[in-house]
């Protein structure tokens, strides 16, 4: 053995879409620690809720993270109902589920993309994120916007989607359904995307569960767990539903789950699609949370379980408001992972983590 | 294995339609309801400034004495809240691209005099 090294990966590295500094102490070509650092992006977006009132607060809660737009300003919209005591009619529900499960198809075949991008594969890259732009075509069709949707409010939902649009929707999706498959058939069946996977960053059902992993990082190393099958809104009108897991722990069997998720949530919003009921889209919302009642949520988020914290204070502004990332979770898992990995595999098991750093730093 | 598969596919790319546009020589017809930059008919106006209530980065300023409604573009967020709250229906969302700027401005309309029972059944029917 060698003299250990430190070497600085980050924050600005090719690999990394948002900035996460990491320094590697290495040992030969053997990465021994991990320190990980955060704190480039914080914008203080929890603050801002003593100055933006309940309603207004839902446009800065979905500018947390741009991917995850749609499910923090869903996490938030639930919170305040709960907090409210408000009933939220049953099509807002499944409208709700219906873009939630559009954007982790998004946000799935944006990190497939890059992750491809990140293997030397410059043409799956391109038919991912292809595949993608058909799902933002929804959203810009079906709320105004791409990424950013500002649909859900406290309450219910902005907009409504008619049948013919929902069977439109439910069309593309088989078209995206069919080229997908030959996609991911293509990547888990190639012998050079498995030689960078397998074994590599193994995390064991053990080191998942005593580090409370969430999302498909836990999901890979065995951990069944998967907010969705509590059945809470519209999730509860699916008539099953298992979360995907695998039992190996490497980057591989992380791949694997991210991959079959889409198909999973393909397979959601045709369900949803077909039993959606008639009915409002949103109540109105009246008076103010109660000063000193509290409410806690939870929200499977692309990444993983996402927790939200409310508090009111008898105003129109909330006392708190709290959010846990998945990321913020991960991080530990993460860097157990890397440890002991060959420093040229650490890109591979940052990318197949998917560390959001904008949401876990708000 | 897996190569020849994407290879495969690619190809079948050539015999497609293309899925992006030429852009600028081709522009995409905008959804029904798709986001862009704040208009305000200032006829049907009516200075309730529940606009300016409701909006979250405060943007918009409505100043009754001087009949004036301004918006700092640069701070909207499309959120599309002013527009849900405006009771005489005179703003709306506006998704073509404006035109380039060197300077961060304010755009600031002149909203005319009105008959005035006009105006206050108006506000009146909003509240």
């Amino acid at each position: 053995m060698g003299k250990s090294t430190v070497i600085p990966f980050g924050p600005q590295h090719p690999v990394l879409p948002e900035p996460l500094h990491l320094d590697l102490v290495v040992q030969d070509e053997t990465v021994i620690d991990v320190l990980p650092q955060i704190g480039f992006v914080h914008r203080g977006l929890e603050k801002l809720v003593e100055t933006r009132d309940y309603n207004q607060f839902i446009f800065v809660a979905e500018r947390i993270c741009g991917i995850c737009a749609m499910g923090h300003s869903l996490g938030y919209a639930e919170t305040v109902e709960e907090l409210m005591g408000i009933e939220v009619p049953t099509r807002a529900e499944y409208l709700r589920v219906i873009w939630h499960e559009l954007s982790r198809i998004h946000s799935h075949l944006l990190w497939l993309g890059l992750a491809a991008d990140a293997f030397g594969f410059e043409s799956m890259f391109m038919h991912c994120w292809r595949l993608r732009e058909r799902i933002l075509d929804i959203f810009e069709k079906t709320t105004g916007g791409r990424v950013i949707l500002s649909v859900v409010r406290v309450g219910g939902v902005a907009r409504d989607i008619e049948d013919s649009e929902l069977a439109a929707i439910c069309s593309v999706l088989d078209g995206i359904k069919s080229e997908y498959k030959e996609i991911t058939d293509t990547l888990l069946t190639d012998m050079s995307v498995k030689n960078r996977t397998v074994g590599v960053g193994t995390l064991t059902h053990e080191q998942a569960v005593d580090l409370s992993m969430v999302g498909p990082f836990a999901r890979a190393s065995n951990v069944s767990y998967d907010v969705r099958s509590f059945g809470r809104g519209a999730y509860g009108a699916l008539s099953d539903f298992q979360p995907i897991v695998d039992a190996q722990g490497d980057c591989y069997a992380r791949v694997k789950v991210r991959c079959l998720e889409v198909l999973q949530s393909i397979q959601i919003i045709q369900e949803l699609a077909g039993k959606i009921p008639q009915g409002d889209i949103a109540v109105k919302v009246k008076g103010n949370p109660d000063p000193g009642a509290r409410a806690a949520n939870v929200l499977e988020q692309p990444r993983g379980e996402c927790y939200y914290y409310a508090q009111g204070n008898g105003t129109k502004f909330l006392e708190r408001m709290r959010m846990r990332t998945p990321t913020s979770q991960n991080l530990a898992g993460m860097v157990e992972a890397l440890k002991g990995c060959d420093l040229a595999d650490v890109n591979m098991v940052i990318l197949t983590i998917d560390p959001c750093i904008s949401c876990t730093e708000r | 294995m897996g190569s020849f598969h994407l290879g495969a596919m690619t190809l079948r790319s050539l015999f497609k339609k293309p899925e992006t546009l030429c852009y600028p020589a081709q522009t995409k017809t905008p959804y029904a309801g798709q986001k862009g930059h704040i208009v305000n008919d200032v006829a049907g106006c009516i200075l309730c400034a529940k606009c300016q209530k409701t909006c979250p980065c405060h943007c918009i300023t409505v100043d009754k004495a001087a009949r004036t409604w301004t918006i700092q573009p640069y701070m909207c967020v499309q959120c599309g809240s002013c527009v849900a709250a405006c009771p005489t229906h005179c703003l709306s969302m506006d998704p073509s691209p404006t035109s380039i700027a060197t300077q961060k401005s304010e755009v600031v309309c002149a909203v005319p005099e009105k008959d005035k029972d006009a105006d206050a059944d108006a506000e009146k029917a909003a509240s």
